[in-house]
């Protein structure tokens, strides 16, 4: 059984290479190569996987995501600019894939302690565009 | 007969008979219902089940999107037929649960904590022996309780 809640955070970022040229990257990245950033409504779908507890009917405790989705994501990433203040990108382009990958395994470090496993991250940058990783394919 | 995949004649009968494809139904129902164990204490079951323990109950609108698996048949073009999709999926869910307290109205959930997880496994039990043939198979259950919040079962 797996269980899915999404939540919803607003942030910034920019899409620069400082490997490639200023061409390139306009070729690369187009619009989102705007030198004064932009920002989405982002949303970011969390999938835990695992049996439901025979006594609660439940594959992990609401307020348990919750708080765990609060402390290690939104606290990071809400109201803030994605190249400037999330150090756990670590110099990478803070491309929605990017993105999806340091979310996903800050989450799945955090999970490590709790009976429950984290299945699969989801962000969706607009309505239109969504990235996914399923835990397996991340490298600790 | 159009050409299956840019291949035409007999050859794309045969690629359509092999061809396996989802298909999903979806419906929605609107329920009330408490999260908590009999015999905790209620701080206990606040703690554990947030608002849901409320001991009045509350209500959702669900929304059920039932994935079945099968092949598409030659002849019709069709995995299954979703008119008797549609009314199965009314008889064994929508009549008993839709405006119903899960807890005092449908078994169960008198004795099983009807959190949205155990919701999706008796949905699952109930309409598994109607999609259980060779031709069409019960694929996943998803169970969305508000928009931000679902589960999937695909029955283990």
């Amino acid at each position: 059984m797996t269980l899915t809640a999404r939540y919803p955070f607003s942030a910034s970022h920019r899409l620069h290479s400082p490997l490639l040229s200023e061409q390139a990257n306009d070729d690369v990245y187009g619009k989102c190569n705007n030198p004064h950033g932009h920002g989405h409504n982002y949303w970011i779908e969390v999938t835990v996987a695992g049996e439901p507890d025979a006594m609660t009917g439940m594959v992990i405790e609401r307020a348990k995501l919750d708080k765990l989705v609060g402390e290690e994501i939104l606290s990071r990433v809400g109201h803030r600019n994605l190249n400037e203040q999330l150090p756990e990108m670590n110099g990478l382009v803070p491309t929605t894939e990017n993105l999806t990958y340091v979310l996903a395994g800050i989450l799945n470090h955090r999970f490590g302690a709790t009976s429950a496993k984290l299945a699969r991250v989801r962000i969706l940058e607009t309505r239109n565009n969504r990235f996914e990783t399923e835990t397996n394919d991340l490298t600790q | 007969m159009k050409p299956f995949y840019g291949i035409s004649g007999p050859a794309s009968n045969i690629l359509s008979l092999r061809t396996k494809m989802l298909i999903t139904r979806r419906v929605e129902f609107s329920s009330s219902h408490r999260c908590a164990v009999p015999g905790w204490s209620d701080d206990r079951n606040r703690e554990v089940f947030g608002e849901e323990a409320n001991p009045y109950g509350h209500g959702h609108n669900y929304v059920l999107e039932v994935t079945l698996s099968g092949k598409v048949d030659e002849v019709t073009g069709m995995i299954v037929d979703l008119k008797d999709v549609k009314t199965i999926l009314n008889r064994e869910v929508v009549e008993p649960m839709d405006h119903r307290y899960l807890n005092a109205e449908v078994p169960p959930f008198d004795q099983v904590v009807p959190t949205a997880e155990n919701i999706a496994r008796e949905i699952w039990r109930r309409i598994l022996p109607h999609f259980n043939s060779e031709t069409v198979q019960l694929h996943e259950v998803r169970l969305y309780e508000t928009e931000n919040l679902y589960v999937e079962y695909r029955g283990q």
